[in-house]
């Protein structure tokens, strides 16, 4: 028999984990298990699960029902489909059989963020390679039961058939109720793209039944007996310590049932929500509290950017890049800045958790159930084989917000009242103020052409506060963390590849490219596409004015140094599908084109904006947006068109008006009225164009659009008015 | 403070002890555990919470209960659901109008409120009808292309 056996007491242990655990696993549902979770007594500790075995990530059932485990998480995205189109499509059994189980501490591995639209690139493969290695065991099982080579089966939907006999057994019934064990050796035939029949298709989410019909599918609708909610009093700005929390003001409120206090960390807990939030109005009026002042402000913020010039990091060197562009012809250099821009999730953060037993339990929205693990171990000195978190999804994210931070607070208030499930949920004005912003940005560009407008050299400078400061174990990033009476000390991460993110032009000329780290004023950190979006907007809107300088069509002059038939693709198939050449030639008209490959090794991603300017009124339009994107093989093209055209949205939003305000006292973006994003008449209409490579492995999508869209848009204004905006959001 | 509260939801009069001063919004979530409304502001500025009051598309994160309960309250759990979908709800799921799906709330109850009273809405009436609601995730073109084609199911 193949090896889906095994004898160590371990795996004995977990195998039993398995058995009992097999319905909840099975008839996993994203209401029900959240829920179970603790009534059952499911295990706390990571499970034992090597990530090379099979079961890792794939399991199947008696009834030949297939789970799929993930560590990345559903973050509106979409991936639990491609994921489970995947294993579907390896294993040659129907998307109907197949469940998944998104990121959890004691069921899935640990596949660290879900972030950098990497989850097809890494969990994607892995669940393929585990797939393929499945069916090549249960083939192999099957030969012997059906007497014929595995050269003479056929699978179809689970059920595997002897050609030459016509006789057949099922997955389930050639398991039996047992998992399959054993390695993934990345041995197993993969199949060949060009017989597939799910991947590559444009499989529906069904998850958009439950969220169309008001079913419980975020973390926000978790419900348990014996729920307690709570809200967190924030501080004012930054750095504010309480002085003062008159305790008495809250007398003859209802349903108190703890005031939770820890050096500046408040946090109200009530038997009901309003309660909670009518609390939590009467502690913000009478605390008192010790407020250092922010600064600098804008736009001295760019001035004090720009002056340090003192511990710039190379990125790309290239001693040619000085002399040939103060040789050239035409030289030319330009600064762009982009402000502090906001995720917005339309879901303010929100956490439950349960401390029982000595066991802590946290259910949370977070891109990394195992960093926030293991962060919340620091902040409450316990084992992480005490704490327990899963992944429920909340709405979009688009990078790291406050959902890390809402846990933190749940799960310090959970050890206050102990037994009982302590929901937190932030107000808008916690989600608007506390999160951490996208990095205030500074660009500066230098470029020379020949006489007869050839690109010479490009050189780019970039100042800008960190673009990655996740928990990853040290509670400082926990804004509760740092509030406490012994606080947690902040350090951020000290890799910077987040600011120069796309920083490098792709185009084929010498290039030098210097980094400029900044601490500013603002928390910051990864917003959807980190630095790529200012870099590409500098990079794209430079690029544009070169080729206007060059007296040459924009779309042609970045064919032209582009030496990459697959980034030539997607901006040729805009330039048919536009109408490019006939519309760029018109003056006025409003047209503007930008490219860029994410990363430089991700999707490939060119778009066209249209713009309507009103010139007395000093007002634009954004007409259409028309993308091309190409990500390798797509898993499931209707989520790369929805993705991609979500992305070009948010960044149409980014790019014409938003900009996080504050002052001395704090932040002002304290809400929608405040911080303004796209409403729907203000919508561009969109159209995606997807180029497949079933051929290629399969590159991460979904952040791809940010930086060309605001490029795009820059270059459309310019084409209408003659005007080169360079700072955003783009105000004419 | 708590008093009795009669709330008229989805077809059905429900007594609550609450305080009256609570936003409907609390009280359908939790203590009627329903899903759809949700929170998103709490300052009318979102529409994530939006519920039929008399068939027109209302937030409820600032109505108190005390007022709310004069009126006919339908969320999205009383539009449709398994199979008997509103048509709204077919489109979307059809066109699979959403990502992250928290604003769906608003979209639907909103599309559905106008379509009640204009069976053929532009492009434009679609976008002023769904003014209110707010979609980061930037799923709006495929929202304003399934209410059209729920409104011409619907004119079928
Ligand atoms: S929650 Fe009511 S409008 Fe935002
Ligand atoms: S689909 Fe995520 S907010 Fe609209």
């Amino acid at each position: 028999m193949p090896a889906h056996h095994s004898n160590q007491p371990a795996n004995q242990g977990r195998r039993n984990f398995l058995k009992n655990t097999g319905q909840l696993l099975i008839g996993f549902s994203l209401t029900q298990a959240p829920f179970a979770v603790h009534a059952e007594g499911m295990p706390f500790a990571t499970p034992r699960v090597e990530e090379d075995s099979i079961n890792a990530w794939i399991r199947i059932d008696a009834e030949g029902n297939v789970t799929v485990l993930t560590g990345k998480t559903e973050l509106g995205q979409g991936i639990k489909t491609a994921l489970m189109q995947m294993a579907a499509e390896e294993l040659d059994v129907n998307m109907k059989r197949i469940r998944i189980i998104i990121a959890d501490t004691g069921q899935t591995s640990d596949e660290r963020y879900t972030a950098g639209s990497a989850s097809i690139e890494g969990s994607g493969r892995a669940i393929r390679m585990a797939a393929a290695e499945a069916r090549k065991r249960l083939l192999d099982m099957a030969a012997g039961k059906l007497n014929a080579p595995v050269s003479g089966l056929t699978v179809k939907d689970g059920i595997i058939t002897a050609t030459a006999t016509g006789q057949s057994i099922s997955y389930g019934a050639l398991l039996n109720g047992k998992s399959i064990e054993g390695e993934v050796t990345g041995k197993a035939p993969l199949k060949d793209p060009s017989t597939y029949t799910l991947v590559g298709t444009a499989y529906p989410r069904e998850d958009i039944v439950a969220m169309a019909t008001g079913q419980p599918v975020y973390v926000q609708d978790l419900r348990m007996p014996g729920m307690l909610h709570a809200r967190i009093l924030r501080p004012p700005v930054y750095g504010a310590t309480l002085t003062a929390l008159p305790e008495n003001k809250l007398t003859g409120l209802a349903g108190i049932i703890k005031l939770v206090r820890n050096g500046s960390f408040v946090g109200i807990v009530a038997q009901e929500e309003y309660q909670a939030v009518k609390a939590l109005r009467v502690l913000q009026q009478s605390a008192t509290w010790n407020k250092p002042p922010l600064q600098p402000m804008l736009p001295e913020l760019f001035n004090k950017m720009a002056a340090q010039t003192d511990n710039g990091e190379i990125v790309e060197k290239n001693d040619s890049v000085d002399p040939a562009i103060a040789a050239a012809a035409v030289q030319h250099e330009a600064v762009y800045k982009r402000p502090y821009q906001m995720h917005g999730s339309m879901g303010p953060s929100c956490a439950m958790a349960q401390w029982k037993d000595d066991q802590l339990m946290v259910w949370s929205h977070t891109q990394g159930v195992y960093p926030l693990r293991s962060t919340l171990a620091d902040l409450l000195s316990i084992p992480e084989s005490k704490i327990r978190v899963m992944a429920v999804p909340g709405a979009g994210c688009y990078g790291h917000n406050g959902a890390d931070d809402v846990g933190a607070d749940a799960a310090l208030l959970a050890m206050a009242v102990p037994g009982k499930p302590v929901r937190v949920q932030w107000m808008r004005e916690d989600e608007h103020t506390w999160e951490p912003y996208g990095s205030a940005m500074l660009l500066r560009l230098k470029g020379g052409l020949d006489a007869q407008g050839n690109l010479l050299a490009l050189k780019t400078e970039l100042w800008s506060d960190t673009h990655i400061a996740r928990p990853g174990g040290r509670a400082g990033h926990f804004i509760a963390g740092r509030d406490l009476e012994k606080p947690f000390t902040f350090s951020p991460g000290r890799f910077s590849g987040g600011s120069y993110r796309n920083a490098v032009p792709l185009y084929n000329t010498p290039r030098q490219v210097i980094l400029y780290n900044y601490k500013g004023p603002l928390r910051t950190s990864a917003l959807r596409s980190l630095g790529a979006y200012a870099n590409i907007f500098a990079l794209e809107s430079f690029i544009d004015e070169l080729a206007h300088k060059a007296g040459k069509d924009p779309a042609a002059f970045r064919m032209q140094y582009l030496n990459d038939d697959r980034a030539k693709a997607v901006i040729q198939l805009l330039i048919d599908k536009t109408n490019w050449k006939e519309r760029i030639s018109k003056k006025g008209a409003g047209l503007g084109i930008a490219f860029a490959q994410y990363k430089n090794e991700a999707a490939y991603f060119a778009i066209v904006a249209e713009v309507q300017v009103d010139k007395t009124a000093r007002q634009y339009r954004l007409v259409k947006l028309t993308g091309a994107i190409e990500a390798g093989q797509a898993i499931n093209i209707d989520g790369i068109k929805n993705q991609t055209a979500g992305g070009m949205i948010q960044s149409a939003s980014w790019t014409m008006l938003e900009s996080v305000r504050y002052n001395a006292t704090g932040i002002q973006s304290r809400n929608w009225d405040t911080y303004p994003i796209l409403r729907f008449n203000a919508v561009p209409d969109t159209e995606v164009f997807v180029i497949n490579r079933p051929e290629l492995p399969p590159l991460g999508a979904g952040e791809a659009a940010q930086g060309p869209v605001a490029a795009a848009i820059a270059n459309a204004i310019f084409h209408a008015t003659g005007t080169r905006l360079r700072e955003l959001p783009l105000k004419l | 403070m708590e008093k009795t509260v009669v709330l008229n939801v989805n077809g059905k009069a429900w007594s609550l002890n609450i305080d009256p001063e609570m936003p409907l919004l609390y009280a359908l979530r939790n203590n009627l555990q329903l899903n759809g409304p949700k929170y998103g502001c709490g300052l009318h500025q979102c529409g994530n919470c939006m519920v039929l009051m008399d068939g027109k598309a209302q937030p409820s994160c600032m109505m108190p209960c005390a007022a709310a309960a004069a009126h006919t309250i339908t969320t999205l759990e009383g539009i449709g659901s398994g199979s008997s979908l509103h048509p709204v709800q077919k489109a979307i799921i059809e066109e699979q109008a959403a990502q992250c799906g928290y604003c769906l709330n608003g979209v639907i109850i909103c599309a559905k409120a106008l379509l009640e009273e204009n069976k053929h809405p532009s492009d434009a009436e679609i976008r002023e009808a769904l003014q209110r609601v707010l979609c980061r995730c930037g799923t709006h073109t495929r929202f304003i292309s399934a209410i059209k084609k729920a409104a011409a199911a619907n004119a079928g």
